[in-house]
């Protein structure tokens, strides 16, 4: 007779343990992909609202104000950047992208009055066209990086660190280094293109406060200079961007997506963006430069709700990188080709995914042309079309964020404010510290009784 | 910003934000060739994000980031300079009559530099194209992950050499304490000796090229490679 035991599965070595450990074993390679941690963390999901009552009154809906106006970067830039709404596009690369991707990008932004950022591999002709507002990364490759294109941006976003691989470079397979990507980066065509993980020209935080001011001096002190982290050690590396003279800080949670990286990095470095808003938000309160020094948050913001609890945590405005692929149709099981909707499920299997799953974004081989360098894949995906679902995404983040602020009564969505949110779990309680829904407890804050 | 009527500008009396506003705005309407940087006092970021064909001399030493970023402009430094001088130029030429600190040249896609002297570690990270001529020695792991240009080095190089190269070209006439990983000592061609010979002409040097030895990438990093050693 058969024991339940005798079919029990393991908890420690599980099926998807097991199966890391025959491939590992197999090939000696550790596992590269695209996209961000698939595990469950604690996320904004794990928050709720207080929306009015009794106690307090919300503003009508559909009728009554509420601005979303954002502006970023006044604490040193002659020229900060104001935007429509507190929802941006975060840095993502030519290479691991197409251009049609980049330049629908742009336009998508420019619609809805917000920045879109470059990416390791440079400015594409296509986005700084297509963008109103373009942001220039300033990273550890500097691929493509160059003073006629630091003088065309509109502000500038020193990378340190990256949510989904805090602590490490870049990378881009061989099939997605085509000849005009090699060009951009001064690489041979066709090599797996691992990029530097530190700076070439400045080592450490005093350093970096001789960099920044060099970019200034370079732009004549036109325009803000972004400091963006990997979120790890939130408070001290905050802490030392502001003081090395960032205007604007970007903290980039663990669930933060990539093009590709080992999945070792992807799913155990970092911390989540929930307790990193908050460490952020106390670093900038501590050095008493809240108001003065924005904080951009992303990793993993995917809705309005998402939006709003980021913004009631602290954040100035947020960051999408993923979510906006996925609004590009990512992990749709077709693709629109101008006239109708082209099934690609058998190009998901032949990858060995399915729609719903892929994150296959490192071959270069992308269904529905999003993350592909190959001419016949990228036209899968047209600006026009691209741009439109775009800005509807974008637009239906906005309508969320404002519903849910009026419900708040407030009539500006940066006056969301921490005492209107609570924690379903102690967790997130504790991570956020927000008291646990229906009581007035919130985890690790109560005084230390002596004995 | 009052206008700087002279091309002597002293930085006891203007700060590095006078001199770059200038040197960014002024030079190409007053058509000047030559400017003179005095007492820069080892000031940071002097002479940087220049777009003009004009001669800058720096009589005394720099911090960091000296004629960063440049383009066409000449820039003389009298005197020795700190990290990550003309770190991504475009173009045109950084002189050193003395030494330079760490990450000479990093990055950059075009220009000769030239250090008189020699150079700390990671001198000429990062290239992509720009030209390097190190007339003492460079410190550790110089060239690391250069891509594309030259770095020509009279002397000694410490322990790395060329470390993660991808198409940059060493050359050294000194001893190599060790090379990094994936970088191999090459045969000379002719074609070789013509560059050494045409650089080192560029920087009054003197030197034989026949005296030097090549260091390329062998390319075994290129791809994935199972069978890597991790420790490299």
């Amino acid at each position: 007779m058969t024991k339940k035991i005798d079919l029990e599965e393991s908890f420690l070595y599980d099926r998807h343990v097991l199966e890391y450990i025959h491939r590992a074993s197999e090939h000696g390679l550790y596992d590269i992909r695209g996209l961000g941690a698939k595990r469950r963390v604690p996320n904004f999901d794990d928050l709720v609202f207080l929306t009015a009552s009794a106690s307090r009154y919300p503003l009508e809906g559909y009728r009554e104000k509420c601005l979303t106006r954002t502006v970023l970067g006044t604490r040193r830039a002659k020229k900060p950047i104001t935007l429509d709404i507190p929802i941006t596009i975060a840095g993502m690369s030519f290479g691991s992208l197409s251009a049609n991707v980049k330049e629908a990008i742009g336009r998508a932004a420019s619609d809805v009055g917000t920045s879109t950022t470059t990416g390791d591999g440079g400015m594409t002709r296509e986005e700084r066209a297509s963008s109103k507002t373009l942001v220039y990364q300033c990273l550890p490759s500097r691929y493509g990086f160059n003073p006629q294109d630091l003088r065309q941006a509109d502000a500038i976003e020193m990378v340190i660190g990256q949510g989904a691989k805090p602590g490490g470079g870049g990378m881009l397979l061989g099939l997605k280094v085509s000849p005009r990507v090699a060009q951009m980066r001064t690489l041979p065509e066709g090599i797996d293109q691992r990029s530097a993980c530190r700076h070439p020209d400045w080592t450490g935080p005093d350093d970096l406060t001789i960099k920044i001011n060099e970019l200034r001096e370079i732009t004549d002190w036109q325009i803000p200079i972004y400091v963006k982290l990997g979120a790890t050690r939130v408070r001290d590396d905050v802490k030392l961007a502001v003081k090395a003279g960032a205007d604007v800080v970007v903290v980039d949670g663990m669930q933060g997506g990539t093009a590709a990286t080992q999945q070792v990095f992807i799913e155990h470095a970092g911390i989540p963006t929930l307790p990193a808003v908050r460490q952020a938000v106390e670093a900038l309160d501590e050095m008493d430069v809240l108001g003065e020094v924005q904080l951009v948050v992303s990793g993993g913001i995917r809705t309005g709700a998402d939006v709003a609890k980021a913004l009631a945590l602290g954040a100035d405005a947020v960051s999408l990188g993923q979510a906006v692929l996925m609004a590009l149709g990512c992990n749709s099981p077709s693709y629109f080709d101008g006239q109708q909707s082209v099934d690609v499920s058998d190009e998901y299997a032949k990858l060995g995914t399915g729609p719903g799953y892929c994150h296959h974004c490192q071959t270069g081989l992308c269904p529905v042309g999003v993350t592909t360098q190959i001419p016949e894949l990228e036209t899968r995906l047209q600006p026009e079309w691209g741009a439109r679902r775009l800005k509807n995404y974008l637009q239906t983040l906005t309508m969320e964020l404002t519903t849910l602020a009026r419900a708040c009564g407030k009539s500006n969505v940066h006056h969301l404010e921490r005492e209107d949110l609570v924690a379903l779990t102690v967790e997130a309680a504790a991570m956020a510290k927000l008291p646990l829904a229906g009581t007035d407890w919130i985890p690790g804050d109560a005084p230390i009784r002596e004995s | 910003m009052e206008s700087i009527a002279l091309a002597s500008v002293d930085l006891q009396e203007l700060s590095v934000r006078q001199l770059n506003h200038y040197l960014h705005h002024e030079i190409g309407s007053k058509s000047l060739s030559r400017i003179e940087i005095l007492n820069p006092n080892g000031l940071h970021n002097i002479a940087v994000g220049m777009d003009a064909p004009a001669q800058v001399d720096v009589r005394g030493h720099a911090g960091y980031f000296l004629g960063g970023m440049n383009r066409q402009a000449r820039i003389v430094v009298h005197g020795n300079v700190g990290w990550s001088v003309a770190e991504n130029m475009m173009s045109g030429e950084v002189r050193v009559k003395g030494f330079a600190s760490q990450c000479a040249g990093a990055s950059a896609h075009g220009g000769l530099l030239f250090i008189e002297g020699s150079a700390s570690s990671r001198c000429g990270i990062s290239l992509k194209g720009g030209d390097i001529v190190v007339g003492g020695h460079v410190g550790h792991m110089s060239a690391f992950m250069a891509q594309a240009g030259h770095l020509v080095v009279c002397g000694d190089a410490g322990a790395g050499l060329g470390d993660s190269l991808y198409e940059a070209v060493i050359y050294i006439r000194g001893k190599i304490h060790s090379l990094g990983a994936d970088a191999r000592e090459e045969p000379m061609a002719e074609s070789d000796y013509a560059t050494v010979g045409q650089l080192l002409s560029r920087a009054e040097l003197e030197w034989s090229p026949r005296e030097f030895k090549r260091v390329a990438s062998a390319r075994t990093l290129y791809h994935w490679n199972v069978d890597a050693d991790q420790e490299y």
